[in-house]
């Protein structure tokens, strides 16, 4: 990231930011929680919540960005969207069946947000991963300047 | 089908302007131009799921593109590096067609016949699994595996970018 974008761009950037950048994340939830249902699901939606994130990033500048989201609760995110992920694999394995087994896919009925058995939490595992590991890339790749850029 | 046609001609086009610009921005735009096509045409393929993904990793991708490699001092390249290069891809490019003909002809035509893989998934799938859409379906019970290893290659792929790029972050504090 270059030097005079530290600090955010200029006022106009950061009103529609300022509205703009709520309504992207609320989006992301959505398609992740409506994954089962309708068309997108747990990695297109971790996609579209990563880009909120970017979008507060290059509009307020790193520290703004920083206080809603830093470096460790990326990192965080990131490893506990992957154990969950690999728990409600084992889950099925623990109660009797195969991994990955699709527990409690009886309850709720179609067309329904609850349906669908660990589908839905699933999805809600892999937009934490994604989400996380895809903004923990864009500010290894951006933010943290190499060092030889600083002299 | 015309409209996939002129998306592929445009897609193309696109490419080729990435590759011969000289201005690093102006290559990644036509990247991301690139991108946008073939969202398209998964959209018309009526492939909605492929077509957001699509274009929400083409949008990052280009954001990481401009931010990351834009200022950057490419390294230029010397003739003989240039003639090296482009001899090895004409080898690739001719050794892929080769294959690549005679892959296809056990391929059926494009959109026949319609469905004999996924008939089995249409049938059973809502049964089977109770979610009503069938790409969430097929990624997180029929074919989760898959799914598993695609997080994995991500997980690891990040742990990767931070490991190469944190150290350096770290010491400029």
């Amino acid at each position: 990231m270059s030097r005079e974008h530290d600090h955010g761009m200029s006022v106009v950037v950061k009103t529609v930011t300022r509205l703009t950048v709520g309504l992207i994340l609320l989006y992301g939830i959505y398609i992740v929680l409506h994954g089962h249902v309708t068309p997108g699901g747990g990695f297109a939606g971790g996609v579209i919540i990563a880009l909120s994130f970017v979008h507060l990033v290059l509009g307020f500048g790193k520290e703004t960005a920083f206080k809603k989201l830093d470096e460790n609760a990326t990192g965080f995110f990131e490893g506990f969207g992957a154990l969950l992920f690999l728990a409600l694999a084992l889950a099925g394995l623990s109660s009797g069946g195969h991994f990955f087994l699709n527990l409690f896919k009886e309850q709720g009925e179609p067309f329904k947000l609850v349906s669908a058995g660990i589908i839905a939490p699933c999805n809600i595992a892999i937009s934490l991963k994604v989400s996380a590991g895809l903004f923990s890339i864009f500010i290894a790749l951006t933010v943290l300047r190499p060092e030889s850029e600083n002299k | 089908m015309i409209a996939i046609y002129v998306l592929l001609i445009l897609m193309i086009i696109g490419a080729i302007v990435a590759i011969e610009v000289k201005d690093l921005l102006s290559s990644v735009i036509a990247v991301g131009a690139v991108g946008l096509g073939l969202s398209l045409a998964c959209l018309i393929l009526k492939a909605p799921d492929v077509a957001i993904t699509q274009l929400v990793v083409e949008i990052i991708a280009v954001i990481i593109l401009i931010r990351a490699t834009v200022r950057k001092d490419l390294p230029g390249s010397t003739a003989a590096h240039r003639i090296m290069a482009g001899l090895v891809a004409v080898v690739f490019i001719v050794a892929f067609v080769a294959i690549a003909a005679n892959a296809f002809k056990a391929l059926p035509p494009f959109g026949k016949p319609w469905m004999t893989v996924a008939q089995e998934y249409l049938t059973d799938g809502l049964n089977a699994t109770g979610a009503t859409n069938y790409v969430a379906a097929i990624l997180l019970d029929f074919r989760a595996y898959d799914t598993l290893g695609e997080a994995t290659v991500l997980f690891s792929a990040a742990i990767g970018v931070l490991a190469v790029a944190r150290r350096v972050g770290r010491r400029e504090e």
